[in-house]
């Protein structure tokens, strides 16, 4: 069996940040629970600040530069998305969806997700619900039930004492494995310039085949 | 294979001036750029349709039959001509009498448009471009074939007993291309009619570009036209030239960063990276466009696009120069290297009177007497089975052209 492949974005825009922190986190728990039943796993993480410029250029544009088709092409096929954003003005970053945006629409379909998000307080933690997971619903990926916020006290003494961070880390990230592991979704994919067979015959090896 | 220009008839402030041409100025100065296309030597001038400004080509066959008759060897084409919002009948019509005009210098290339609001405008939905463009294509395809139509579709009012005038030039239709960005959909298409296909190229990375021309050559081999090598391939480019390439990159640079499209995006160095705009002296344009070949085998046509962005008249006239002088002769010859046997060229109407006929005389289409009610219903031309109309009043519908009475 070919390992899955897990995709972390990560839209936190200082480095390093607490979104990335928190996307570490949620991998890291994935990967283990998936190598516990035995499931081999890979995780790729994209940066959206390395991304600025190509995802705007894009935008304006209508094509990917190369280290935007990169990230591009691996959330579209993969088996799973951890996606991560600070909470800004109560939703998303808008480097996050701008990335989103830029993705195919129909890239995310069946596709398993596990949400997490930070800001400054646990006040912003509902931006989950009514922010984020109506957007991956609408492009019918699948937002696992258990997303997960970190507000900064989380990362102290000052956070939710009785389910803890790491606990809703495991939570969230149990239920997000249990979708990786039993979705097709990477051998399904369906290229539309896909070809019966190579192509370099077509114009006399030209292309390096 | 064919060299030319294409243009997308933009009428953009010169950021150099903050001037702003009006619609008369340019599209005189556009008329002017085709005459000159033709005087340097290039083959094929193609103009684009657009119904908004700041565009102005909303009537393309008007502009090229003023063309056709300023010049005498110019292949006129369309860069592209919209295949669903324009009334197929009337696209029919209007490039037939185009080849008549301008004997048989005309081929057109369709595309979808990318003018959200135009579907609207035309009463059409946008969400249908798609079966717009193949079922609106499938009709004009007919109707350039067939002297008298039945046919009916989702799209047009259908239609009973049309003969769509005048009928093409020696009853050989305009080669058509297919234009595309990104529809591998619309590649097909191509393939299945044994059309010619024009990658766009322009605006998205020549990675894309090699896919869809290697989907394209291969459902031409799919459907039965011949061997993949001998579809019939165009390509877009962009490049702006001086004799020495800092200048070009100097004087080039304001435009480029204002552009309508990719103004105030990627930088020049990367656009010009990622896409085949090439700014520098004509031998970097030569090696840039003999490379094309590598990616997506030996083709037909190379269109560039030349006069946007607000650049000056004088300076396109000069850039042409540049093009027509130094440039394509040296690609006639580069390309016509190692360029196997059995690679066509593209099509032109003498080519395709050949194919069609021989050395035999073309067929002319010549009516038969209007029978009082202007129309010949069944029977249209001397030379088409006519049709026995056996009573008055049955010149429309069904009953006009059922087959019994067919002899």
């Amino acid at each position: 069996m070919t390992a899955k492949r897990i995709v972390v974005i990560s839209a936190g825009l200082s480095t390093p940040s607490s979104t990335r922190q928190l996307a570490d986190r949620l991998t890291a728990d994935t990967v283990a629970v998936l190598r516990e039943r035995g499931v081999e796993v890979e995780a790729q993480v994209f940066e959206l600040r390395d991304l600025a410029h190509d995802i705007t250029n894009h935008l304006l544009m209508g094509f990917a530069p190369p280290k935007l088709e990169q990230a591009l092409a691996a959330v579209s096929s993969a088996d799973g998305l951890i996606a991560v954003t600070p909470i800004f003005s109560t939703s998303y970053a808008g480097l996050f969806k701008s990335f989103i945006d830029v993705i195919d629409a129909q890239a995310l379909t069946d596709l398993p997700v596990l949400i997490g998000a930070t800001g400054g307080t646990s006040r912003h933690s509902l931006a989950i619900d009514y922010a984020i997971r109506p957007l991956f619903t609408y492009l019918h990926a699948i937002p696992v039930t258990t997303g997960v916020f970190a507000a900064t006290s989380d990362w102290g003494n000052g956070g939710d004492g009785v389910r803890s961070l790491p606990d809703r880390i495991f939570r969230g990230a149990k239920e997000f494995a249990e979708l990786v592991e039993r979705t097709d979704r990477s051998d399904l994919l369906n290229d539309p310039f896909a070809l019966d067979r190579a192509a370099g015959h077509l114009v006399g090896g030209f292309t390096g085949e | 294979m064919q060299f030319g220009i294409f243009t997308v008839t933009d009428i953009t402030q010169d950021p150099i001036t903050g001037r702003t041409p009006s619609e008369h100025e340019r599209i005189k100065g556009t008329l002017a750029i085709a005459k000159h296309a033709e005087e340097v030597g290039l083959d094929v001038f193609a103009i684009g349709e657009h119904h908004n400004p700041p565009f102005w080509s909303s009537s393309p066959t008007t502009t090229l039959a003023y063309i056709a008759a300023q010049t005498s060897t110019l292949q006129l084409s369309t860069a592209t001509t919209l295949i669903t919002t324009n009334d197929p009948v009337k696209l029919a019509e209007d490039y037939a009498m185009l080849q008549h005009v301008s004997d048989g210098r005309v081929d057109l290339m369709l595309g979808r448009g990318n003018t959200g609001p135009v579907y609207p405008w035309f009463g059409k939905d946008i969400r249908q471009g798609l079966p717009l463009a193949l079922e609106n294509y499938e009709l004009l395809h007919r109707l350039w074939r067939e002297d008298v139509v039945d046919w009916s579709g989702q799209f047009r009012t259908p239609l009973q007993g049309f003969t769509a005038t005048p009928r093409p030039l020696d009853d050989v239709p305009p080669f058509v291309w297919h234009g595309s960005i990104r529809t591998p959909e619309v590649a097909d298409q191509a393939a299945r009619y044994g059309d010619g296909f024009f990658a766009n190229h322009i605006f998205w990375p020549a990675s894309h570009t090699q896919r869809m021309i290697a989907l394209y050559r291969q459902r031409w081999e799919h459907h039965g036209h011949g061997p993949a090598g001998q579809a019939i391939v165009g390509l877009g480019g962009q490049a702006f030239m001086r004799k020495n390439s800092q200048d070009a990159v100097n004087e080039f640079r304001p435009y480029f960063d204002n552009a309508p499209v990719y103004g105030h995006g990627p930088s020049m160095e990367e656009f010009t990276q990622q896409t085949p705009l090439t700014v520098g002296s004509p031998q970097e344009v030569i090696d840039r466009t003999l490379g094309y070949r590598d990616y997506v085998g030996d083709y037909q046509r190379q269109l560039w696009l030349m006069d946007h962005a607000g650049l000056p008249l004088k300076t396109v006239l000069e850039q042409l120069d540049l093009l027509g002088e130094e440039v394509v002769p040296v690609l006639r010859r580069e390309f016509a290297k190692n360029r196997p046997a059995d690679v066509p060229d593209a099509p032109t109407h003498a080519s395709l009177v050949k194919a069609k006929y021989g050395d035999a005389e073309p067929r002319q289409a010549t009516p038969n007497a209007n029978r009082g009610d202007n129309l010949t219903l069944g029977s249209p031309y001397q030379d088409t089975p006519s049709v026995e109309v056996t009573k008055a009043g049955a010149a429309f519908g069904p009953a006009a052209t059922r087959k019994e009475v067919v002899r």
